[in-house]
Parts: structure tokens; sequence; C-alpha cells
């Protein structure tokens, strides 16, 4: 029964399926870190022009399903205006599209976790800073970021998994990643739609839950008592 | 004699920006008004660059854009897509709640045969992408009862699970965050569990509450676009599928769409955010306000 399953017969499509995944996961976490730590730079700025481009940009992303997004990236962006990574190469080019959309979506909320781990430093600690004589670099490099970075180690774990969950996505881009494979074996096989949806639910606890356990234990030990 | 007019405290930037900078002096004006300029010239850059790939594709035309001023086309495409998106969002938030609820209160049971299952089902439905779940329901329903369920009803119990999982989370920390004494001082009236739960610690948390449960409606919303990879006739559907087909103006259809999206849900997370300011001016409920999980959503 095990044996038969099509699960295990197309073990190495899903293993492959889910080291797409992985990969995406992993390329627009860190592109995602990159730009939401730009954004909430913007946004946090005394400069009206830059909050407002930080602001705007939020808004949008936020505001847009995810499906529409990673749809615009590969027949807007790579179809109507022939913007590519790579002519040559399809599933190269189109890992990078579902990059793109990935990070475009998750650092908007990237972003607004890192703001909201600076609101949770109480402003006395500000004033504190300034009343010893630090300046705003010091003040900030000693005093604010160090406790909002501790402050927001959960909630970035929570987007982290939100974000391997919304790899599956990029199926509608025709990318093979786990979904996309699922859908592929409900449609092709006779049976085993139950094993099937086991299976790739496995996977993506399996995916998933190390994270959440990690970051939660991470957040505890770093926890700031007030 | 008219007084004169107090002197007005110095402005402080609203917001974040208090805790991190003071009012400007000289050289940090001279220095906003630098970051300013090449703020303003990389927008125009930006802009400019897109301005000149529409234009390259063509997508400025105005055959492209031109359907979007007739009458028809919203009447007989995109509102009946809208149509199809808001009515998937509303019977998918109003089984998202009663299963929030049912599973909420399940966790806060005190009998572990209730509660330990409860957590599971949360924990599960929580862990499991959207797009496996409305998959799964579509061809699980083929596997037990031998038809595929229609596009719909595979949204809907999609975001069912997954919004009902996370706003099980939700109400079991509206809960929890009314005051200890409030359950204490009820159990010692001779109240019992069931009328605790009813008469005083319900009510207080769902006014703690309101604004998540409204800020994942946001999120169940987006989450309805879902169902355009399994062909469900929603707003994304209309905009992005039959329009451009149409009309061959898949761009100017994307940003009319996405600017509906943005549109429905910056309401809703207005609602939510008003919801909040009342909520922290009320004495109606002694429970803190729950926050929404940081749940990006699809």
């Amino acid at each position: 029964m095990l044996i038969d399953n099509p699960l295990f017969e197309n073990r190495d499509a899903v293993l492959t399926a889910f080291w797409a995944t992985v990969r995406l996961t992993a390329a627009s976490a860190v592109l995602s870190l990159i730009l939401g730590t730009v954004l909430v730079a913007l946004r946090v700025s005394p400069v009206p022009v830059l909050r407002w481009i930080g602001t705007v940009y939020v808004n949008i992303a936020r505001n847009t399903p995810l499906t529409l997004v990673l749809l615009f990236c590969s027949l807007g962006i790579s179809n109507t205006l022939r913007l590519n990574f790579d002519v040559e190469d399809p599933s190269f080019n189109g890992y990078w599209l579902a990059v793109l959309g990935l990070t475009g979506y998750t650092s908007a909320f990237v972003c607004e976790t890192l703001r909201a781990g600076i609101n949770t430093v109480p402003l006395g600690q500000a004033e504190a800073a300034r009343a010893i004589g630090l300046g705003f670099t010091q003040s900030m490099r000693l005093i604010v970021l160090p406790q909002a970075f501790r402050a927001v180690v959960a909630p970035l774990g929570s987007v982290l998994i939100a974000l391997t969950k919304n790899t599956t996505v990029a199926a509608v881009a025709g990318y093979a990643e786990a979904a996309f494979i699922m859908k592929e074996m409900l449609y092709e096989s006779t049976g085993g739609a139950i094993e099937i949806f086991l299976g790739f639910a496995a996977g993506f606890v399996v995916l998933t839950l190390p994270i959440g356990f990690l970051t939660g234990r991470l957040a505890k030990r770093l926890e700031i008592k007030r | 004699m008219k007084t004169a007019p107090a002197p007005r405290r110095r402005a402080r930037p609203t917001g974040t920006a208090g805790i991190l900078f003071d009012a400007p002096g000289p050289k940090a004006k001279v220095r906003h008004n630098v970051l300013t300029l090449v703020g303003a010239v990389l927008l125009l850059l930006a802009g400019w660059f897109v301005w000149r790939r529409m234009s390259e594709a063509g997508q400025w035309d105005g055959d492209l854009w031109s359907p979007f001023i007739d009458p028809e086309v919203w009447t007989g495409l995109i509102l009946p897509g809208l149509w199809g998106t808001l009515t998937a969002a509303a019977t998918g938030a109003v089984l998202a709640l009663a299963f929030g609820v049912v599973f909420g209160l399940g966790r806060l049971s005190e009998r572990a045969w209730i509660r330990l299952p409860s957590a599971w089902v949360v924990e599960l439905f929580r862990a499991i992408p959207v797009l496996i779940m409305i998959f799964s329901a579509q061809y699980l329903s083929f596997a037990v009862a031998g038809e595929v369920l229609p596009a719909f009803w595979a949204v809907v119990i999609g975001l069912t699970l997954y919004n009902g999982s996370v706003l099980a989370e939700v109400f079991r920390a509206g809960v929890r965050a009314v005051p200890r004494g409030q359950a204490e001082a009820a159990y010692s009236v001779g109240l019992r569990r069931g009328d605790v739960l009813r008469l005083v610690l319900l009510p207080q948390a769902v006014t703690a509450m309101l604004p998540a449960i409204v800020s994942q409606m946001v999120v169940l919303l987006k989450d309805t676009a879902l169902g355009y990879i399994i062909s469900y006739e929603d707003l994304l559907n209309a905009g992005f599928r039959i329009v451009p087909s149409n009309f061959g103006n898949l761009i100017p259809a994307a940003v009319v769409i996405a600017l509906i999206y943005i549109a429905i849900n910056l309401a809703l997370g207005w609602a939510a955010t008003r919801l909040e300011a009342r909520g922290r001016r009320s004495r109606r409920s002694s429970a803190a306000p729950v926050t929404a999980p940081p749940a990006p959503g699809t």
C-alpha cells in the first residue's frame, strides 16, 4: 500500500518540487529582509518625501493579492514588457521572476514588522539616551535598535513561515514548486488523492514547524522584561 | 484685550518618528533637503523607466485603456467578477468566524480530550498553504464522492480552514486578555463556566479582538484571488483573464483591478484602525486590545 501510492512512485518529482520551494523561500527571504530594511528606513526617516515613498509602496504591496503580483511578474513583466532575467533558460527565468514577486510582496510585511519593533521601544529610552549625551547614531546603535531587533524575532519568524507557504502561489506562474507538482499529480493519477494531500501537507509542516519553534525559542531568550 | 496665544510646543514628528529624532537643527535641515532631492530624483527616474518600458511595449495606446470607460465592460465583466470575490469572501468570513469560535473555545476547554484535538486542528491548518488546501478540497471530494467540488466551495473551504484557525487563535487571545479577576469574581458569585464565558468573558473579548478580526478579513479577501488558479470566476479572473482576452490589454487591466483590490482592503484596514482607536477609548472592556497576528496571507 505504501509502495504503490502515487506519492512514492513520484518521490523524485516530489523531492525536487520541495527543493524548489526551499530555494524560492531562501532567496526571497534574504532579499525581502534587505528590501524591508530599506523600506523601514524610508518609513521612519525625517524626510517627508522618503516617508511618502515608503508608505505608498507598503500600502500597495500589502493590499494587492499575491496571486496578482506573481501573475503580473510572469505575464506582465516577462511576456508583455519583455523584461527577463534570462530568455534562454525558462526555468531560471521563472525562478527569478517568482523571487521578484515574492520579494516585492513580502518586503512590505518585513517593513511593517520592523517598524512595529521600533515602536515597542519606550520613548523614555530614547529620551534617556539623549539626556546622557548620546547622539542620534549612538542612541540608535546602542539603545533603540538592539531592543527593536529583539522584539521582532518571533513576528519575523511568522513572516518567514507565511513566505514559505506563499511560495506555492508561484504555481500560477508555471514554476514547478510543490503546489504545481501536487496539482499535476492529482490531475494525472487515478487514485490516492488522500495520500497526496497528506504527503504535501506533511512536507509543509516539516518546513514550517522548525521555523516557528526556533524563532519562538530565540524570542523567549532575547525577550526584554519591562 | 486678546491674550497672547500659548506658546506652541515644539512640533514633534508623530508616530515612530518621535523616538528616533528631534526637531532638526540647521545642519539637519540641509541634510533633509538633500535627501528630499535625492528621493525625488530617484522617484522620477523610476517613473521615467516604467513610462519608457510601457511606451516601448505600446502599453499607453488608447485602445488598451478605453475599455475601462465603457460601462458594459464594467457591468458585463468586472462587476460580476467583483461579486464573485465578495460572495466567496463573505461566505468564507462567516464560516471562518464559526470555525474560529468553535476551535478557539475548544482550545480553552478544561477537558483535555477537547483541548488537544482542537489544538492539533488549529496548528495543522495554520501550517498548510491555502492553495494546497484548495487543491485538496477539490480532489478529495472527487475521491470521496466521485465529483469534483465546484470552484466556489473549494475556495471557501480553503479560506475557512486557514482563516478560521487564525481566528481561533485571535479568539483565544481575546478571552485570555480579559483580566483574571473578572472570571474569578464571576465564579465567586456562583456562575458556572458556561455562564462566565457567555456573560462576562466573551462580551469583553469581542470588543478587544474586533480590530484583529477585521484585519484578518483583509487577508481573507486577498486570498480569494487564489480562486483564479482553479478558474473560480472572481475579480482577478475577470480582470486578468477575461478582459485581456477580449481587448489584449493585460497590463492596464491588471492596474485597474489592483486598484479595486487596494481600495477595498484599505477601507477594511481603515475600519480596523478606527475600531482599535475606539476600543482604546472605551471603558466597556477591561481587556487590552488584541493585535492582529502578523500573518501576511497570500
